[in-house]
């Protein structure tokens, strides 16, 4: 019965959504739909991000490698798969949705077994020590699909059609993807295996005296992370006309922690603000990368010295609005 | 066979060598007391004792296992809880999430439980919940239950690693310092909440202290430790009149010193 | 064997240049426990502050002519770069790192992400995004030994590096700063209440950095013609490197390492193929981190619980 009101539940998501992209699509012009499409990829990121950086304290900068190995991985997936898809299916919007769907989790897995291949090693490491090797692993991968011949070097995979990849990203998609991962990980935050990433980032040493796996948790969260930075990759594959290792610079990764520095390191909300807000300046400064960039830094160099918890800290929107009677709480950044 | 049961242990940290040779047994049901000089090494012991350190030579038998140089992970799940000597609370956390992170061996559900809450998943979360909350009334601490942890006064956050420590179900509890800065009142209290832990609870408890007024009333053995080494070990009777301990306290050897009173 | 002697010889001089970075790094590392991800760019300015004085005194006109630019000029350029970078290196130790030295760990980290973004950014807008070619400062004689070709410029930045390395470790071992500096990465606090000035050390520490980086900034430019303003970035990036295998907080480290670190990547670049010359670096940052994080001559450090 449960399972059933669950499944309700999601169906009638399913169709706001659906809805709703009527709506966006009657009201926008391309480019506003554009900038949603994005906010809704950076949602994903951010939030999948804010699990490993902000809830478990573990700081990564290197997610682009991650968001990498999704998009080339769903790209390729998708593309070798459409094909026998269609032959069963024929060429409608069905056989195209279990084409894309499919293709995303492929990526999404790829991505996630990457998390595991570069946790696994890194998270042995603290503080500053882990931040650079992540960006190391990032600038590997990034290198590594700059020479796979197979997947078009430098200029990228756009598939077997000269046309490019299908644009199979539409509004429908981005935010049924971003609402079922943020659902997910609001979930994860907010139970036993939240509260002992919270711990492990509070205090590793006492968490570890209280039976915590720590390495085990540590590896998970990092996997997770690194799957939903995938899942974000495939859906901005479909947006382009190719994949291209351009698109996953280091400065990727830094408009990454931007998002969750910006809305505040720990709180899923604040995740969401952020990443919408550096979908809508990166879009309203497109001619203006560098003054964009200088944004950014003199935005990350500021919050540090005057308000390092950011927009909400490790609150939450709703906590918030909840007003319980509660200290203020300490932020990644505060605590030791 | 003892509780606890340390053989010989050593612990060396480059050139110094924090404990040497030390040797002791922790019979069940006992109230330990581990006391020396600042710098003895009583909280290296304890780290050792709990993981955090590997020893470079001896054995720790617990249970007539050896744990030395396992990982503290393990250590806590096989029934060995500590607080620490500078209370490591997880400050942001609530007094009940304090308590219940801890709860690893009630939680059986996997991740992808929590993600989509089902139904096991929720039977743990609430077996969780009313565990932590039977912890925090016995610990007197049930009002504060969704108080931030780091806004607690200073004893209560003392009670609260104790009442965190004890949501391991272990055997064997270690108690790093709990009488620092309370009064005389206070430290009367804790000395009947830690009888309380072993005659109620069944526990175990190893006490390092400074507090003398607690040692000697609450503790039935005490180990002695000066610069890492054992120069003692007793009744407080025994310990409060015995030579070396008034020595490595006092700097000097006098009869009759009553200062250990 | 005389492709690997070429090789060794570029790969000498290129590491000269990565262990002048690297020694700023090392240093503010072994002080502050920081990693100063705006090293890269403090570089980056030196270079072309080198680049914009040269032209001030008429590097150009002596191109023209092609008379060499007079030896004098090229060290008051050098000097004037390394007096410009010093003072970078002090007003962003001043503004951006100081409100935050007793933030948690993270805070910095993250500030000095943005300093590195936003010094990057202002390069990009204030010197044009496009690489420039560099002055002939010094123009380049070459000469052959036993079939390696062996430039002036290539020896010129043994000399430099060598000069100015040298003249660090007098620094360090003999002057009071120096031992100041010793001190505090030893242990701050102790320093502070042994009543050194601990803002005035941790300044000139900065100071000595950049001004040691710009050296290696000109020195790149002479070396490899172009600048670009992301330069910073990936030399940054490799002279951190070094400065890990050589084992962080130690001089002698960040000299060896920056050394290794060159060879290792002139000799994939040699051997291998070009395109990896960037990623064998990350290779040696991984491999060392997880195997001998403390670097090869540094000291392993037990955290107290």
């Amino acid at each position: 019965m449960r399972a059933l009101i669950r499944f309700g539940i999601a169906a009638l998501i399913l169709l706001a959504i659906y809805g709703l992209e009527f709506g966006v699509e009657a009201a926008f012009t391309e480019y506003v739909q554009r900038i949603i499409l994005l906010a809704g990829i950076n949602v994903i990121l951010a939030v999948g991000l804010n699990l490993i950086n902000g809830t478990t304290g573990q700081f990564s900068i290197g997610h682009a490698g991650f968001m990498a190995v999704g998009a080339y991985g769903a790209a390729f997936v998708g593309v070798k798969l459409a094909p026998p898809v269609h032959g069963a299916l024929g060429s409608g919007p069905l056989a195209d949705a279990v084409v894309f769907n499919v293709a995303l989790l492929v990526g999404a897995l790829f991505a996630g077994i990457s998390g595991l291949i570069v946790g696994m090693p890194s998270l042995r490491l603290r503080g500053d020590y882990l931040a650079v090797v992540t960006l190391g692993f990032g600038e590997i991968i990034r290198i590594l699909f700059n020479n796979a011949t197979f997947l078009g070097s430098a200029t990228g995979y756009s598939g077997d059609d000269p046309s490019g990849l299908p644009a199979y990203t539409n509004f429908f998609w981005v935010f049924a993807w971003a609402t079922a991962i943020v659902t997910l990980i609001h979930n994860l935050t907010f139970s036993q295996t939240g509260r002992s990433l919270t711990a492990i980032r509070e205090d590793e040493i006492a968490a570890e005296a209280m039976a915590t796996p720590t390495t085990r948790l540590k590896v998970t969260a990092f996997a997770i992370s690194a799957a939903t930075a995938g899942v974000a990759g495939g859906l901005f594959a479909h947006m382009q006309a190719g994949v291209r290792p351009e698109d996953f610079r280091f400065e990727r990764s830094i408009d990454m922690i931007v998002m969750i520095i910006v809305g505040g390191l720990g709180s899923i909300s604040g995740a969401i603000l952020g990443g919408i807000f550096v979908a809508v300046s990166l879009e309203l400064m497109r001619d203006l990368q560098q003054y964009r960039l200088v944004l950014y830094a003199l935005l990350l160099i500021v919050i540090m010295i005057v308000r390092p918890e950011g927009l909400l800290g490790t609150r939450e929107l709703h906590h918030l609005l909840r007003r319980k009677k509660t200290a203020k709480p300490a932020t990644p950044t505060e605590s030791a | 066979m003892s509780l606890l049961e340390l053989r010989a242990v050593d612990k060396i940290f480059g050139g110094l060598h924090a404990v040497r040779g030390v040797s002791f047994q922790v019979e069940k049901g006992a109230i330990f007391g581990l006391i020396g000089p600042n710098g003895a090494g009583k909280t290296t012991l304890f780290n050792v004792i709990t993981g955090v350190y590997t020893p470079e030579h001896g054995q720790i038998l617990f249970e007539g296992r050896n744990i030395a140089g396992l990982k503290p992970a393990l250590i806590a799940e096989r029934g060995v809880a500590r607080t620490f000597q500078n209370i490591r609370i997880f400050r942001t956390m609530t007094v009940a999430e304090n308590v219940m992170v801890a709860g690893h061996h009630l939680h059986k559900a996997s991740i992808a439980d929590a993600m989509l809450r089902t139904r096991s998943y929720e039977r743990d979360e609430q077996a969780l919940t009313k565990r932590a909350q039977e912890l925090l009334e016995v610990l007197g601490l049930a009002e504060l239950a969704h108080e931030v942890a780091g806004s607690l006064p200073y004893g209560s956050q003392r009670r609260l690693e104790i009442a965190r420590g004890l949501m391991l179900s272990p055997q064997l509890l270690l108690l790093d310092e709990p009488a620092a800065g309370m009064n005389s009142q206070e430290a009367r209290t804790l000395n009947e909440q830690i009888r309380f832990l072993r005659d109620q609870l069944g526990l175990t408890v190893i006490l390092v202290e400074h507090n003398m007024a607690v040692v000697m009333n609450v503790c039935e053995t005490i180990h002695v430790v000066d610069h890492g080494e054992t120069i003692a070990q007793g009744t407080p009777a025994e310990i409060k009149s015995h030579p070396k301990v008034l020595a490595a306290y006092l700097g000097e050897e006098q009869p009759g010193n009553q200062a250990l009173a | 064997m005389t492709q690997f002697l070429q090789q060794l010889i570029n790969g000498l001089s290129l590491g000269s240049i990565y262990a002048l970075i690297a020694l700023g790094y090392t240093m503010v590392y072994g002080i502050l426990k920081l990693i100063n991800f705006a090293h890269g760019e403090v570089f980056m300015v030196g270079a072309y502050t080198g680049f914009y004085a040269a032209g001030f005194l008429g590097v150009a006109d002596f191109e023209a002519q092609n008379h060499s630019f007079p030896l004098y000029l090229a060290l008051l350029v050098l000097i004037i770069a390394m007096a410009a970078a010093a003072l970078l290196g002090m007003t962003i130790e001043f503004l951006a790192y100081r409100p935050v030295r007793s933030a948690p760990r993270l805070t910095p980290l993250i500030t000095a992400i943005g300093v590195s973004l936003f010094l990057q950014n202002a390069g990009m807008l204030l010197f044009s995004p496009n690489p420039q070619r560099y002055p002939a400062i010094l123009s380049e004689v070459r000469f052959a030994v036993f079939g390696v070709i062996v430039t002036n410029i290539k020896l010129t930045i043994f000399a430099v590096a060598l000069c100015l390395m040298f003249g660090l470790h007098l620094f360090v071992q003999k002057t009071w700063t120096g031992r100041a500096m010793r001190a505090l990465s030893f242990n701050i606090d102790a320093a502070k209440l042994m009543g050194i000035d601990t803002n005035q050390v941790i300044r000139v520490t900065f100071a000595i950095g950049s001004a040691l980086a710009a050296a290696g900034g000109i020195l790149f430019g002479l070396d490899q013609i172009t600048i670009n303003p992301l330069m910073g970035v990936l030399t940054g990036l490799k002279a951190f490197v070094a400065a890990v295998l050589g084992g962080i907080g130690s001089i002698p480290g960040a000299v060896v390492g920056g050394l290794l670190i060159g060879l290792a990547e002139q000799l994939t670049a040699g051997y291998l193929s070009p395109e990896y010359r960037d990623a064998i670096t990350f290779l040696i940052l991984i491999l060392i981190l997880l195997l001998k994080p403390e670097g090869l001559l540094g000291v392993v450090r037990v955290e107290k619980v």
